[in-house]
């Protein structure tokens, strides 16, 4: 039966060239639609991760009320065995050390004089531990314009843009003039070997990037990291889950180094206490904690409106915190309103494309409407002429959304690996946020099924309720029809 | 013994009588008359006091009326070895570990110096205050037990660091004891305080200068202590030579 009605699809081609021309075009729509979506969306998010916000980051609370000044003074210490912490705590996300920097760059003449100078933003990553996977995530190959990757520790990348304007080339000597964690003025020389284009609008105007070895080397920040950056191991964000981190280590780890952090203030504090040395050993185990209780029950750590000169300086703001990546850049109402905008524009496409096969079910099924009166004339009873059409709708829409989705995945792969580039649009947008240049899509797993909804399913409702006329039709009237 | 302490009031008195008398241009004149010479060599150490560590740096400093100055730093091992020239309104440093000679000018002089509570301004504003501030006398008032003025200086000249400090000068020693630095907002952007005050070579010099950037959050303040200063000794013009940095 089904060879049959297959055979009568493929010598009629009024009957299913048209159907399946309609289906193949909408589904591959759908599924390039969603593919690019969801890629985009991951491109914003993942190039936001990437350079200045990790799938979540720790970071000192001092540090993060004055992150957008870059003060490496409140920077995180003893970053490694907070490192190791992190992994003990969530193994299914990877760990790295990062320092954000500003200062100047100094390019030198023949004499060492200053030949050129321009701002720039520092970024100093551990690009060769081998649990850091920096280098996986920057892609630097892909966005190396000249020159080859970081190999020692003074070496440095500098963007195209900035090496136009300063006029250097990679062999060249640059000067960092900066700030060490303590403020201090500090003058460091790294090797220019690569420059980048990160294509990321105008993020990378005034970017080097630089091994965290050498910016430690250069900052006096040995062991120490302006933030700690967290990925997820498979490198997709998952909001759910870095919110529930964040909250987990804000509440366990955070708050018993803020507690020991104002133990130990109080704890020398009192040491300066006449008769210290006289109480007790257990006294002096419990007294800096009630101190510390006391204060903070008051409300008088740094609450100087309304303690004035009694205000006491509060040493946790140096403890760490974790913030999520929808905490930072604002980014809260983006990842929310991306969810719902996501579900929404996809929820509509698929109506509006179902509604269009749905007609087009019916509007085949009418088309047929002579044929169904001969056929149901010569014998053929009405459930056989029901089922025949829903078996040819299935045909035509199986076929037509198995072709419509290998276009679709095949086009959505094609954009996933060589994008659609905007560079024009975005480095005429000003804006804080990271924006990519180049647009890729997304061939995730539910691009090989979302497809027979409307292919499928919308061609045999409409066909389904099309046919639902030969119900209607009598036999007497048949020849009728015929005739006339 | 008796004609001893006689005049020993009678000079005490006069001596009070005319530091009394004197005017916010005498007052000034006598400060700057105290603090600077035509040259002077300075061995120091400088304590910053930050909210997570202190660290302290030494150098030596050679000094040569307001206009040259060539300082170089003896420790930690880190700031060893940097060195700065100042002649006149231009700052050079040199760092060993790039080998370069830096010009610091524009928004670097607002950079702290060696992260101290001290910009690069600071060090370049040696002039004479006579020749920066014109001064009024607010009032008296008694600090630490002894007797001092308070005067209030306003910039006479454009483009200074502090267009105006309030002073507490020692009426004795004709120091100023405790200073406040204020923008022209009238914003407070620092206070310093001398503190030791010995007689040297014959004038009244501060064995510690303490400074606080009132807008640094994460400093308890700079201590610059002298531990030695010779005032008037011949300085060769090479110590102030840009190839000196080098070396």
């Amino acid at each position: 039966m089904i060879k049959f009605l297959a055979k009568g699809l493929i010598r009629d081609r009024s009957r299913s060239l048209f159907p399946l021309l309609a289906i193949v075009i909408t589904v591959t729509l759908v599924i390039f639609g969603i593919g690019f979506m969801e890629g985009a969306m991951n491109n914003f998010l993942q190039s936001t991760a990437v350079i200045s916000s990790g799938h979540v980051k720790v970071v000192t609370k001092a540090y993060e009320k004055e992150s957008n000044q870059l003060p490496n003074d409140l920077a995180l210490f003893e970053t490694d065995k907070i490192i190791r912490t992190l992994y003990n705590m969530y193994p299914n996300y990877f760990w790295s050390p990062r320092i954000t920097f500003g200062g100047l760059l100094d390019v030198p003449n023949e004499n060492g004089e200053t030949k050129e100078q321009a701002p720039v933003f520092g970024i100093g990553i551990d690009f060769f531990s081998e649990k850091s996977r920096q280098a996986e995530i920057w892609e630097l190959e892909k966005y190396l314009i000249s020159g080859h990757l970081l190999k020692d520790r003074d070496d440095a990348l500098i963007s195209l843009k900035l090496a136009e304007q300063l006029n250097v080339n990679i062999g060249s000597a640059i000067t960092l003039i900066s700030s060490t964690m303590d403020n201090a003025f500090t003058t460091y020389n790294f090797n220019v070997v690569g420059t980048f284009n990160l294509n990321k609008g105008q993020a990378d105007r005034q970017m080097i990037l630089v091994d965290i070895s050498g910016v430690r080397q250069a900052l006096d920040m040995e062991d120490a990291a302006s933030e700690i950056f967290g990925y997820h191991n498979s490198l997709y964000y998952d909001d759910e889950d870095a919110v529930r981190i964040r909250s987990d280590f804000n509440l366990t780890y955070s708050d018993s180094i803020e507690q020991m952090l104002r133990n130990e203030e109080s704890y020398n504090a009192l040491s300066y206490m006449a008769g210290w040395n006289k109480i007790s050993n257990a006294e002096k185990r419990k007294l800096p904690k009630q101190r510390t209780d006391a204060l903070s029950d008051n409300q008088m750590y740094d609450n100087i409106d309304e303690w004035e000169d009694l205000s006491v300086e509060d040493p946790a703001i140096f403890s760490p915190k974790m913030i999520a990546l929808r905490d930072s850049s604002q980014l809260a109402s983006m990842v929310d309103f991306s969810n719902v905008a996501m579900s929404v524009m996809a929820a509509i496409f698929l109506v509006i494309v179902m509604v269009v096969l749905w007609n087009m079910g019916l509007m085949n099924g009418l088309r047929r409407y002579g044929e169904f009166g001969l056929r149901l004339a010569i014998g053929e009873s009405k459930g056989q002429v029901y089922r025949s059409m829903i078996i040819e709708a299935v045909i035509i829409g199986f076929v037509g959304t198995l072709l419509g989705t290998i276009l679709g995945v095949s086009l959505t792969y094609y954009v996933q690996e060589f994008g659609i580039d905007y560079s024009e649009a975005i480095n005429q947008m000003s804006s804080e946020m990271v924006l990519p240049n180049v647009f890729y899509a997304k061939v995730t797993s539910e691009l090989y099924y979302i497809g027979f909804i409307p292919g499928v399913l919308a061609t045999v409702l409409g066909t389904m309720l099309a046919g639902l006329a030969i119900y209607k039709r009598e036999m007497s009237q048949l020849f009728k029809e015929l005739e006339a | 013994m008796k004609n001893g302490l006689i005049l020993f009031f009678l000079s005490s008195s006069f001596l009070f009588t005319q530091s009394d008398q004197m005017s916010a241009d005498d007052i000034m004149k006598a400060m700057d008359q105290n603090l600077n010479a035509e040259s002077r060599i300075i061995t120091s150490k400088m304590v910053v006091k930050g909210r997570r560590n202190n660290r302290t740096i030494e150098s030596k400093n050679w000094v040569v009326g307001t206009e040259l100055a060539f300082t170089e730093y003896l420790s930690p091992p880190r700031e060893a070895g940097t060195k700065m020239l100042k002649i006149g309104e231009k700052l050079y440093t040199y760092s060993p570990q790039t080998d370069r000679v830096i010009q610091i000018s524009g928004h670097m002089l607002r950079q702290s110096v060696m992260g101290s509570d001290m910009s690069y301004n600071d060090m370049m504003e040696d002039r004479p205050i006579e020749e920066l501030y014109s001064a009024t006398i607010e009032g008296s008032t008694m600090l630490d037990g002894r007797d001092h003025w308070i005067m209030v200086l306003d910039a006479k000249v454009k483009g200074i660091s502090y267009p105006k400090r309030r002073s507490w000068v020692d009426k004795e020693y004709l120091l100023p004891k405790k200073e406040e630095l204020y923008a022209k907002s009238g914003k407070l952007l620092k206070t310093a305080s001398l503190e030791g005050i010995k007689k040297i070579e014959g004038r009244w010099f501060p064995s510690k200068f303490v400074y606080k950037d009132e807008l640094k959050r994460n400093s308890k303040g700079t201590e610059w202590i002298i531990d030695n200063i010779q005032f008037n000794k011949k300085i060769p013009d090479s110590r102030f030579s840009k190839a000196l940095l080098r070396k």
